[in-house]
């Protein structure tokens, strides 16, 4: 199989799933990159999560209430999901759509919200609005239930317009007005939480939406030139009728599965940073009537996605899940370790389910600072460094597969491309090579010489997984 | 006072979880706390007495001893208004100091880029326990955080010491700087370069370091600990930080023997700090400030209390002016804050104004974001 074919498989696999074990990479460039896309949108395609082994090893998991609880979960899905996209894709709404544990207080709910995001976030934008504007979590965490008809918070109403849809504007243009965010705030009054039970001393149970017709304000309103008796619904379809809509959920699919676009609040005046693409993908909006899948469709398959390779810097869940993938360890099997795993995200600067604030984590370079960046390398370095694990094992047969005697630019250059950061700059290719170069001959023939080729293998890997490149997908 | 601020420095030791106030220094001759407190409350037998009204938790006669040598700072009714009950984003607001809109800043993280704005010393500000609490955060300012100092560092899974020090020269080697690469290779690369010079330096801390004091070997004490190594090594750090256990101090149940427990550790540990300092003569400019996101319920459950508003907050120091300052929050059923909490009294801000002007000689003002009258204790 032509080296390229890999290559391009490898990127898809760290952009549209959370990384690959070589030999699923194989074996899905084996299959072809269309055909793998394809599988991909369709996650009916593959069986879900095995929910059964979770629940029989992990019974806590079941409603837990938890925050701590909900994010291990939500770290073995990311992991063993043979749903990748999907999974995928319920951190991207996740990073968008942002309500945090820090006010919901809730795992459970927090729980919850990431469901929807996982059962709906392929499929129809307006009827992930509709589902988001009916979520007890987003309505408790953005103020909605402290908005009457005769005392009005404009918290739900202003961000579903300047962080969940329109955007504040584009093409240096204003997409909406204040009154247009009064309006929605106002069309929004009496979509409620029921009240809940006092959580002490039984626990919690989960909160349930409540329209109160009471509380609705339905006096006549004007919403982006559009005059009637308003509710949150009519709201919803005249938002995702705009341009600008399109506009925004198209750029942050390129800036989630593409490259690192400037942050949000830039982007009325910066233009996308590839017109063309975000053009096509603004068109597969309103072609399929809003259907995200066909958005995806359109992304995988355009050029300006194949050719981004290591533009982007991984964020701490993609590093996290994306290594033990890799190495195959915390794979189809529920064991000690995982609650541990699923906090590294957090020393790296993702604290799931509980991001910083509604807009959400700064991403790009952003996620690098001098203690993300020890966690980062350790936590990678550790996993690559563990030769005994199936993945990192498959690497080191293919390595030997390579001839005895490996010459230290063939031995470097092997690491590298298993490994999968491909585009290591030439600075530090040769300081590679010169350490490789120091440990003497790899061969790989007496069982003695096959120790110590493992043994240095797997230092190398470290040492690629410690890397500056190492930090990009 | 030390008039010699350029040298000061300022332990953070943050109680997670949300200490119990009341109980933690009791109004034991007030009424109300006994029908209040009819399951936890502390006799006045017990509680170490300060003056006629208040008695510290009997678990604390560690923290006494620096109160009877008037090294002791005690804040009544510490809060801020419309408190928040949530763990996270009440922490929030006490590392930010945005209590109406979320913060990223914090305002330790604006005190290192005060101290060393170019960043020339990558460990002016050093953080134990694994993550960057909010406090220290801030855009361009390094900051070590270090989950073990004895591990510490780059690289920690790479089997023997000469193959570890061999990769660390190439990974200097690899993340020196290099010519026409994008902003962000550029970025991670001096990121890494700072990273590895903090980690060499904190490395050497431990064997630097000699002590007949013993901590405890929960993880507060061992994070004290290694303030203190690192106090002591002399690399310049003025700003240090660790946190007790996640929401340790979230006595929902169990309080009467959890809260004991809790008290009789960090105090202890306190002791150990200025102890294991002052062997060292190195506790004239080593300022300890202990805070917690919130207090709890007035009434107590039976078995624990709930999230409240209003607590109590300490500064330790050798210089300071001991003493109890602010008013007890009122138990009276019309004086509470809403919900059946203490009203606070004082504002945190206040406190970090005062560490801000008298420690640090710095303008509060931008770091605490407004005016705050000074309390006396510097």
């Amino acid at each position: 199989m032509a080296d390229q074919d890999i290559a391009l498989m490898a990127h898809l696999m760290r952009r549209a799933a959370f990384g690959a074990s070589r030999e699923e990479i194989e074996a899905a460039a084996a299959k072809g990159y269309e055909a793998t896309v394809e599988q991909l949108l369709d996650p009916a395609s593959q069986p879900p999560v095995d929910e059964d082994l979770m629940l029989r090893y992990q019974p806590a998991y079941n409603h837990a209430g938890a925050i701590e609880v909900n994010t291990q979960a939500w770290m073995y899905r990311m992991v063993n999901s043979p749903r990748q996209l999907q999974e995928k894709m319920s951190l991207f709404w996740h990073m968008i759509f942002c309500a945090g544990h820090s006010k919901i207080d809730s795992g459970e709910e927090m729980g919850i919200m990431i469901d929807m995001f996982r059962d709906h976030g392929m499929g129809s934008f307006r009827d992930l609005l509709f589902r988001l504007s009916t979520s007890p979590g987003m309505m408790f965490y953005l103020d909605n239930t402290e908005s009457h008809k005769v005392a009005l918070n404009e918290n739900y109403g202003r961000e579903l317009l300047e962080l969940f849809s329109i955007g504040v504007g584009m093409d240096e243009q204003f997409n909406y007005s204040e009154d247009d965010v009064k309006t929605c705030a106002r069309a929004f009054t009496g979509w409620n939480v029921a009240p809940a039970y006092p959580p002490f001393p039984h626990g919690r149970s989960p909160w349930e939406f409540r329209f109160d017709p009471a509380d609705h304000d339905d006096s006549e309103k004007t919403f982006l030139g559009h005059t009637g008796n308003l509710n949150g619904d009519d709201i919803l379809d005249l938002v995702c009728k705009q341009p600008g809509t399109a506009r925004f959920v198209s750029r942050h699919l390129y800036n989630y599965f593409v490259a690192d676009e400037v942050p949000v609040p830039s982007w009325r005046q910066t233009p996308p940073r590839d017109p063309e693409t975000i053009q096509a993908l603004e068109q597969a909006y309103f072609d399929s009537g809003y259907d995200i899948t066909a958005m995806l469709r359109v992304l995988f398959n355009s050029d300006g996605f194949k050719n981004s390779r290591f533009t982007k810097v991984k964020n701490p869940a993609e590093m996290v899940a994306g290594t033990l993938r890799l190495v195959c360890d915390h794979r189809d099997e529920m064991k000690p370790g995982l609650f541990e795993i699923s906090q590294e995200p957090k020393y790296m600067g993702m604290d799931l389910m509980n991001p910083p604030t509604v807009e959400g984590w700064h991403t790009g370079h952003e996620w690098i600072d001098s203690g993300t960046l020890v966690e980062r390398i350790n936590f990678a370095a550790d996993y690559l460094g563990r030769t005994e694990l199936p993945g990192v094992q498959a690497l080191i047969t293919r390595l030997m597969g390579r001839g005895d005697n490996l010459s230290a630019e063939d031995f470097v250059d092997g690491c590298i491309e298993l490994v999968g950061c491909l585009n290591i700059t030439d600075d530090t290719r040769s300081e590679l090579v010169a350490h490789a170069a120091r440990g003497g001959e790899l061969r790989h023939g007496s069982s003695d010489e096959q120790a110590e080729f493992t043994r240095r293998s797997g230092e190398m890997f470290q040492m690629l997984a410690a890397t500056s490149e190492f930090q990009f997908e | 006072m030390v008039s010699n601020k350029k040298d000061n420095v300022l332990a953070v030791l943050s109680i997670s979880g949300g200490n119990d106030g009341l109980n933690t220094l009791v109004p034991y001759s007030d009424g109300l706390y006994r029908d209040y407190r009819p399951a936890l409350g502390i006799s006045e037998e017990q509680v170490l007495k300060l003056d006629d009204r208040i008695g510290m938790h009997p678990a604390m006669s560690s923290l006494k001893r620096f109160w009877d040598e008037g090294k002791l700072a005690i804040f009544l009714g510490i809060g801020y208004a419309n408190p928040s009950y949530s763990h996270f984003r009440s922490m929030d607001i006490w590392h930010t100091c945005e209590p109406d809109k979320v913060g990223v800043e914090g305002w330790l993280g604006k005190v290192i880029k005060e101290i060393d704005p170019n960043a020339e010393n990558v460990l002016t500000g050093v953080n134990f326990g694994r993550g960057l609490p909010r406090a220290l955060a801030k855009e361009g300012v390094p900051v070590a955080s270090v989950g073990n100092l004895e591990t510490y560092g780059l690289l920690t899974g790479i089997d023997g010491e000469d193959q570890r020090t061999d990769a660390l020269d190439v990974f200097g080697r690899m993340y020196g700087p290099t010519i026409g690469s994008s902003y962000t290779l550029d970025y991670i690369r001096r990121t890494g370069t700072d990273a590895l010079k903090g980690a060499d330096i904190l490395a050497t801390a431990p064997s630097l370091y000699s002590s007949e004091v013993e901590y405890s070997a929960t993880s507060v004490g061992q994070y004290m600990k290694n303030i203190a190594q690192t106090h002591l090594a002399g690399f310049g750090t003025r700003v240090l930080f660790t946190t007790s256990p996640y929401n340790g101090f979230d006595t929902h149940a169990n309080q009467a023997s959890d809260h004991a427990r809790l008290w009789t550790d960090v105090s202890g540990t306190v002791e150990n700090f200025y102890d294991d300092l002052r062997q060292h003569n190195a506790s004239e400019n080593v300022l300890l400030l202990m805070f917690s996101e919130f207090g709890r319920r007035i009434t107590d459950n039976g078995s624990g209390t709930d999230h409240g508003a209003g607590s109590v907050a300490f500064v330790v120091g050798e210089n300071i002016k001991g003493g109890i300052y602010g008013e007890y929050p009122s138990l009276q059923p019309g004086d509470q804050e809403e919900g059946g909490n203490l009203k606070s009294t004082m504002d945190f801000r206040q406190v970090y104004t005062t560490i801000l002007e008298d420690w640090y000689g710095m303008d509060p003002n931008p770091i605490v974001g407004g005016n705050f009258e000074k309390i006396p204790f510097l």
